[in-house]
């Protein structure tokens, strides 16, 4: 097992090394010239040249590649390209605790719903209650995340006023009811997006795992349905979903653009669009990294997680 | 005495689309305390069905539509779910199949036993547990405590199914149903926890319901038969008569189907033709009709009444009156020779020689530290010839190494050593190497029927695939057609399967296939691995026959690979035993299957249930399970488990090979007149008695 997990951890620096190839590599083939877009049409030469200057843009690629990856793993992330020149890396990590916040409430409310209706749809396979759960969860999928979160906005926030949710959302201060107030709004529409897919994940494990052998067994030692179900069945059943949910923790952290617009939430997704629009080439950089790396490492936490519940993996 | 369980007039329904259709038609089954009762049948037949229904365990789509079942008196036909589960895994108990999938994998074997006791007797966490160990030691599980700490992946076929015994045993249960519980296991291995149930199930004063298709296994366990067939019981009798004088037709060809050792190369077995009918279209009268040798026309129209014959036998046949007077013989013709059958002559089609393969490579780690060899040395210096037109056996328990060495001869596995020779030319390891003629030459069969056949092809396209393939050159459609209808032929098939899916084939229809697709080449030498072991055993004669019949008719060399002695015998001139990648013994069949053997040979022949309830099996026994090919045992390879084991020189010395005539060869350190000598005497059997 600890060399199981020292080989992923190994894997995952490696993961980390590429990615930033990729994404250093991405970013020099987007179309513009830097300098020019970010200080305008009117500036001079001289000011051009001093920009390059100042943010090494002259130096050959390899060496701009390992200045920047070496700051960054020092923990010197560069300067915004944008008015004062900030530097990246307060900036990106307060959009990153932001994201963190939303991205837990969503996990919160969305894993125990989409398992649950998984299971259920299972265990009434083919009545009315699995088309039902099938139909809602695959129709919510299906609409755009801007469509639903303005149905919540209008619906509930605008709709029913005695709830006093707000139609936009703020970084949430600490409390309890502070945080639902602020997220519930913004998660239930990511909630909707990965309903369909944990919940129909869930459901055909579910009914996998019901077919073996070993389901009878448990039955005919005399244990209570629900014992079969959440002992025997849910704890082999669960084992996919798992990889599922850990691949949705990325999206989680650094693809919520739509829904931080729609909710005006100041989180890492609306920050990496600004990048793009501004050039504003380190930042960019900056937030890929981060969110291929929370990525990465939400699926090493699967993959152990994975092991930990299947003895087949952790005694191999 | 009171029946333990009385089923009687029992019927299953199930529900297919709409409709209803009738699985199991009027059963009556009893069962008395300390009774093996054994219940027979082949694939279809509802004998699990059955088996499962008795423990008021039915499938989603099942009902019972009448008939009772009693459990000491009372009815569980009557009962809820929720009440089923206080009998349950309480009076009673459930032995499966495979024990592997019946085994939750996340779950240690602790755990899963000790979830039992804890349900029904109310035992502490720690109780339960330290009774799980008790229960371990009982099935003869050696190192119980460390045991109950494994997961049921980390144990051997033999140690999974005593855990579930173990399972089975731990409430004292009235009843225990055991499904086809050695069907998956290795035949040393089914020995062994043959001997364990029945004397767990006498110890425990329970009664057993014991399922299988094997008539061995049944013959040497039960002490009374059912023998099921579409759903309907034919017949039913004490083990004795039942099988020295069956009454039934169907009881009889089954029982005439079965390969013996005894019998000769020239014979052909006696088979049930047609097959089984489906739920959809059972017959109106007699089920067995259809396929009967000798039904009558009422037996197409009536459906005969379930009679008690003696008492204690019930039979349900038209005819059985004129069987047991003897006016009605059964024309089964048990001794017909094969056709044109050629003597095999002393050209070798094939020549392996020196052939190993491992698989694996140690890491840089395990190289640098020593130690385990990290790799699996799955044949290790093999030699083996093929006469023309003789087929030569393979035989040994799963790990042995013998289809390693078959998938190297066909190149499917390249060996990493080895020379080879077909029909005196040298031929390469690699499928890469071998040109075309090889290809047509060397043709293989597999194991099974279902994966090797596509199912989006019909037949007439697989076959007609490997003639374009291989035939050399080009071809018209209607000299392809007319080949593949030949080849259909040659299997006992018409033209009409040329269009089918293997979907819609039975599974000895689906082999015949696959053996027509070998022969389309007509090649010198086809490898048939484990051909009939998903077969039934009327069907298995079928397929054997047909093996022997193209022989014959295409003068063509088999290898044979199975862990069925009777079946091999039934075909093959001469047979190499092989254990860990090793042969230890090879020689004329006949040879074989007499004494001088190899200790390992004797031992798999004891193994054999013999489908004789008056002959006494073997009584050498194989303890432990087959050593890891990763760290095979120095010396002789066998010596971990050999019980003619002489001493220190079989730990130490690898053993000579010791000639004992015509070609017999066996690898061991006892001397031949003296392996003779004790294999007369067979020694002392030393089961201690198990009890709980």
């Amino acid at each position: 097992m600890s060399r199981y997990i020292v080989r992923r951890l190994l894997l995952l620096a490696v993961t980390m090394l590429v990615t930033s190839l990729i994404i250093f590599g991405l970013t020099q083939v987007i179309p513009g010239d830097v300098p020019r877009l970010i200080l305008g049409r009117e500036a001079g030469e001289q000011a051009l040249a001093d920009f390059r200057a100042e943010f090494g843009l002259d130096d050959p690629l390899p060496v701009q590649y390992v200045n920047w990856l070496g700051g960054f793993v020092t923990g010197d992330w560069g300067r915004s390209f944008t008015s004062g020149n900030p530097a990246v890396r307060p900036l990106v990590m307060e959009r990153l605790g932001n994201s963190m916040r939303l991205a837990t409430m969503t996990l919160i409310i969305s894993v125990p719903i989409s398992i649950l209706l998984g299971v259920l749809a299972a265990l009434w396979e083919d009545s009315w209650l699995d088309n039902l759960i099938s139909v809602l969860s695959l129709s919510v999928v299906g609409l755009p995340e801007f469509v639903t979160g303005l149905l919540l906005i209008n619906g509930i926030a605008l709709g029913i006023k005695s709830l006093g949710l707000p139609a936009t959302s703020s970084v949430p201060d600490g409390t309890l009811e502070d945080w639902i107030r602020q997220l519930i709004l913004p998660s239930l529409t990511a909630t909707f997006v990965l309903l369909g897919y944990i919940a129909r994940l869930t459901r055909a494990g579910v009914l996998d795992e019901l077919k073996k052998p070993y389901v009878r067994t448990a039955t005919l030692k005399g244990l209570p349905y629900h014992v079969v179900i959440f002992k025997h069945v849910l704890r082999n059943a669960l084992l996919p979903t798992i990889t599922v949910i850990a691949l949705s923790v990325g999206w989680l952290i650094g693809g919520l653009v739509v829904i931080e617009n729609v909710y005006n939430y100041p989180g890492l997704g609306a920050l990496m669009v600004d990048a793009v629009k501004q050039k504003n080439l380190l930042m960019l950089q900056a937030i890929v990294m981060v969110t291929i790396f929370f990525f990465a490492l939400a699926n090493l936490a699967a993959d152990l997680l994975y092991a930990v519940l299947n003895p087949r993996i952790r005694l191999e | 005495m009171t029946p333990v369980i009385e089923v009687n007039n029992l019927s299953i329904d199930y529900q297919l689309g709409k409709r209803w259709l009738n699985a199991i038609r009027d059963v009556s089954l009893c069962i008395d305390p300390f009774e093996i009762h054994g219940l027979v049948g082949e694939s279809g037949s509802g004998k699990s069905t059955l088996a499962l229904a008795l423990m008021r365990y039915l499938a989603g789509n099942a009902r019972i539509s009448s008939g009772e079942i009693l459990l000491d008196g009372e009815n569980l036909v009557s009962k809820s779910e929720h009440e089923m589960r206080q009998i349950w895994g309480k009076k009673l108990s459930l032995v499966p199949q495979d024990p592997l999938a019946a085994l939750n994998p996340s779950y240690t074997i602790g755990e899963q036993i000790a979830e039992v006791t804890r349900l029904h007797e109310g035992l502490s966490k720690q109780q339960a547990f330290s009774r799980a160990v008790e229960l371990l030691a009982k099935v003869k599980i050696a190192d119980p405590e460390a045991v109950v700490r494994r997961y049921p992946h980390q144990l051997s076929g033999g140690m999974q199914q005593r855990v579930t015994i173990a399972m089975a045993l731990s409430t004292q249960p009235r009843l225990l149903v055991l499904d086809e519980p050695t069907t998956a296991l290795d035949v040393t291995t089914q020995a062994v926890i043959l001997d364990l149930f029945r004397d767990l199930i006498h110890d425990n004063k329970a009664a057993a319901l014991y399922v299988s298709h094997d008539l061995g296994a049944i013959a040497q366990m039960c002490d009374r038969v059912t023998v099921m067939y579409g759903g309907e019981v034919m017949a039913s009798a004490p083990v004795h008569p039942l099988y020295a004088a069956p009454l039934h037709p169907y009881t009889m060809g089954l029982l005439a189907s079965i390969p013996r050792p005894t019998e000769g190369v020239e014979t052909r077995l006696p088979t049930i033709d047609g097959v089984a009918p489906s739920l959809a279209e059972r017959p109106a009268g007699c089920v067995f009709a259809p396929r009967c040798p000798v039904a009558l026309p009422i037996c197409f129209d009536e459906k005969p009444p379930l009679e008690t014959i003696d008492t204690g036998r019930m039979g349900k046949c038209h005819r059985w009156r004129e069987i047991r007077s003897g006016e009605l013989v059964m024309q089964t013709a048990p001794l017909e020779k094969v056709a044109t059958s050629l003597p095999p002559d002393d050209n070798y089609v094939l020549m392996a020689g020196g052939v190993s393969k491992r698989f694996g490579s140690p890491s840089l780690f395990r190289r640098l530290v020593g130690g385990d060899s990290g790799y699996v040395q799955a044949v290790d210096d093999v030699s083996v010839r093929v006469r023309a037109r003789s087929t030569l056996g393979l035989v040994g328990e799963s790990g042995s190494g013998k289809t390693t060495l078959a998938r190297s001869i066909v190149a499917l596995e390249v060996a990493d050593d080895g020379q080879m020779t077909l029909l005196d030319m040298p031929i390469a390891n690699t499928l890469a190497g071998r040109s075309q003629a090889v290809l047509r030459e060397l043709q293989m069969v597999f194991q099974n029927p279902n994966d090797t056949l596509n199912p989006y092809q019909t037949v007439g396209q697989a076959l007609a695939r490997t003639i374009r393939r291989l035939s050399g050159r080009a071809m018209i459609q209607t000299e392809i057609r007319a080949k593949v209808n030949d080849l259909l032929d040659e299997v006992r098939l018409t033209a009409e399967y040329a269009d089918r899916y293997p979907a819609e084939l039975s599974g000895g229809e689906k082999q015949r296939v696959a053996i027509a697709r070998a022969f389309a080449t007509d090649p010198a030498l086809v490898i048939a691995d484990e051909p009939t072991s998903s077969l039934d055993v009327s069907v298995q004669a079928v397929v054997l026959n047909l093996l022997k019949d193209l022989r014959a008719r295409e003068g063509a060399s088999y290898i044979l690979i199975s862990h069925d002695l009777a079946a091999v015998s039934y075909l093959a001139d001469w047979i190499a035993v092989m254990y860990l990648g090793q042969i230890v013994e090879e020689g004329d069949t006949e040879d074989v299957y007499q004494a001088p053997s190899h200790p390992y040979t004797e031992a798999l022949l004891s193994a054999i249930p013999a489908p004789d309830p008056t002959v006494q099996r073997g009584n050498i026994r194989l303890e432990g399970d087959v050593p890891s090919p990763r760290n095979v045992p120095s010396g002789c390879r066998f010596h971990t488990r050999c019980p003619r084991k002489i001493g220190a020189i079989c730990e130490t010395q690898e053993p000579p090979w010791l000639d004992a005539g015509g070609g017999h060869r066996i690898r061991c350190h006892i001397p031949i007149d003296e392996l003779i000598a004790m294999q007369s005497t067979p020694p002392d059997s030393e089961r201690d008695e198990v009890s709980l």
